[in-house]
């Protein structure tokens, strides 16, 4: 399995009529499980979040290529 | 200001209540002559409906304000005859582009889906729509009373008591049904002591209507974080006549009043076209806005549309579309209800599935102001980031949100809706706004949103219209002679039945998009939502199913 970067999300029984919807629910999700920590709070929460998902993916190919996609786009700025 | 259109000044009538001291009683009056207020008022007329329709002005909208006008809204105006005014004098566009700091990050086609008669979006400086509007109402008899301001309701279990004051005076006046379509602050809402829930967003936002002879593209450009204004959004708009569309956001420790100066205006306009280009300023505005909406829009006699009922953020256009939107739903329910049709509970849908709308254009812009105005670092940081991968990946462009742009809603959960029985695959589900087709009728290309007459209407799909059987001609014919008249259209392949209105479906589109085989057929609302469908066709489910979208018949 390769990195997937087509838009991928998507919730079991949940039928949607616009393409954006299941995007904006994950990312409503993800900007409301950050309400009211503070900066150092956020970033444990997301370093979790990190390693959760990743064994959640598991194949260490698939993460290699997303982090290195990560790493490449930030080192531009 | 003001060189791009004559604010033309609608004449103050003194009314015959002044003199006679009569207090006249009107079936229906509406109340504000915008968007939602015009369109609940053509529709009603259109519905035989006499209509008296207050505003406490005498011009329309000054400045551009709502600006965006999606498929579905230019349906509606279609169906209300002031759809091609509207088509003709705007701007259409379908090309976005979205920028991040220096550069374009991604740009996308809107793509109207073809095979339908309308663009995905028009652009028109709401005062154009209006005063197409307010020539329709007038022609079709609706009765408009400029300047005449009401001053105090009274609700009544059979009817609503007006004051009403004008230049010359005030008067009473009584209404079996009102129309409240008084706009956000709606005057009528506090009258009538009634709560509007929600919340205000700390953002003001800097509009400017500038008129310039430029080359630019009819686009919609977006930035986030751009040189020219670090740290905030700016949105570009064509718009009809040489006039371009600029809104900034100040953030909200600005200053309305300085920053409506033209001197404050301007250079800031020059640092965005970063140019000597000549341009002028033909209007200016701040604003911070709200997203709310009343838990109820029918109050005994009065029903609430519009602004009054309920407001979102302005990103994604869902302002004048949503409030055209409910008196599309609202008005074939009241006739029914005014003529004893339908039982009152029949309105009490109105509040449901306009409701579920109102929560939808919230829900959908209070994101897109999440995104566009992070609220802390790490929002900041998660929204930068999707900027970033936007450049090459696809599934960070679908989540950039600068407004997620009207459509209509789905009404899915509407008591309204028979549950389909059988297999169907597709997005014509019970309570979906219905698709366009192109069809031949007579050997000419007609729409199939154009042979929808405002009444409960019947699609019949067959192979071969010829082979209809003269059982199911009698049928479909004898929908007609219902309570509730039932009109059919006859969608076929090929063939003709004398007596029945045939359409051809050359393309297959219309086929296609309602998943039909020989024989389906879709029962469709006045307001053109699907309300049932069946394989099979048969008059009772018919007949149940049209009972049960106007409420006269629920299940046990």
């Amino acid at each position: 399995m390769s990195l997937i970067t087509e838009p991928n999300f998507h919730e079991p029984g949940k039928r949607y009529f616009r393409d954006f919807s299941p995007g904006d629910d994950f990312y409503q999700l993800l900007i409301d499980t950050h309400r009211d920590l503070s900066e150092s709070q956020s970033a444990m929460l997301n370093a979790k979040l990190i390693l959760i998902l990743a064994n959640h993916v598991g194949d260490i190919s698939v993460l290699r290529e997303a982090m290195q996609i990560a790493r490449q786009s930030t080192d531009a700025h | 200001m003001h060189q791009a259109y004559r604010y033309q000044s609608f004449p103050f009538v003194a009314p015959p209540e002044l003199s006679s001291g009569e207090v006249a009683h009107h079936p229906l009056i509406v109340i504000g002559c915008g968007p939602a207020g015009l369109a609940a008022a053509i529709d009603a007329r259109q519905h035989g409906i006499p209509v008296l329709l207050l505003d406490d002005d005498d011009t329309v909208s000054v400045g551009s304000r709502g600006l965006c006008y999606a498929k579905r809204t230019l349906e509606i105006l279609d169906r209300l005859g002031c759809g091609d005014s509207v088509v003709a004098k705007g701007v259409g566009w379908d090309v976005g582009r979205t920028f991040f700091r220096e550069e374009e990050v991604f740009n996308f086609n809107l793509r109207p889906q073809t095979g339908s008669k309308r663009p995905g979006m028009v652009n028109l400086q709401q005062y154009y729509l209006e005063e197409y509007m307010v020539k329709r109402a007038l022609d079709v008899g609706v009765q408009i009373r400029w300047k005449h301001e009401v001053t105090a309701v009274s609700p009544h279990d059979d009817h609503v008591a007006l004051t009403v004051s004008t230049p010359e005076g005030s008067y009473q006046i009584k209404a079996d049904w009102l129309i409240v379509a008084d706009g956000a602050r709606s005057p009528v809402r506090a009258m009538l002591g009634l709560d509007v829930e929600g919340k205000v967003f700390m953002d003001r936002f800097l509009i400017a209507d500038v008129i310039m002879k430029a080359d630019f593209p009819a686009e919609r450009w977006f930035w986030f974080d751009p040189p020219f204004h670090p740290n905030q959004s700016v949105l570009l708009h064509r718009e009809a006549d040489d006039v371009y569309r600029i809104d900034f956001q100040l953030g909200w420790d600005a200053n309305p009043e300085e920053e409506k100066k033209p001197e404050r205006v301007i250079p800031r306009i020059k640092a965005m076209l970063g140019d000597e280009r000549e341009f002028s300023l033909e209007w200016v505005s701040v604003y911070t806005f709200q997203c709310r909406r009343m838990r109820d829009f029918r109050h005994g006699r009065c029903l609430f549309a519009g602004d009054a009922a309920h407001q979102v953020s302005p990103f994604g256009a869902r302002g004048a579309n949503s409030g055209i939107q409910d008196a599309d739903n609202l008005i074939w329910k009241l006739k029914l209800v005014m003529d004893g049709r339908a039982p009152l509970r029949l309105l009490d849908s109105y509040t449901d599935e306009r409701g579920f709308g109102a929560d939808e254009n919230i829900l959908n812009s209070t994101r897109s102001t999440d995104f566009i105005t992070p609220k802390g670092p790490v929002s900041q940081t998660f929204r930068n980031a999707v900027l970033a991968l936007s450049r090459s990946l696809p599934f960070a462009r679908k989540l950039v949100n600068s407004g997620r742009l009207s459509v209509p809603s789905f009404l899915t959960d509407s008591v309204l809706n028979t549950p389909d029985s059988e297999p169907f695959t597709g997005d014509m589900v019970p309570g979906a706004p219905m698709d366009d087709a192109p069809l031949l009728k007579d050997g000419q290309l007609v729409w199939l949103i154009d042979q929808m007459i405002g009444q409960f209407q019947l699609l019949y799909f067959c192979e071969d219209a010829s082979a209809v059987s003269v059982g199911m001609q009698r049928q479909l014919l004898g929908l007609h002679e219902t309570s509730i008249p039932i009109t059919t259209l006859v969608i076929a392949q090929r063939g003709s039945t004398p007596g029945l209105n045939v359409l051809l479906d050359h393309e297959g589109l219309a086929f296609s998009r309602y998943d039909a085989t020989d024989g389906t057929c879709y029962v469709i609302r006045p307001d053109q939502h699907v309300a049932a469908r069946w394989r099979e066709t048969e008059v009772s489910r018919i007949v149940a199913a049209v009972a049960r979208a106007t409420a006269n018949f629920v299940e046990e």
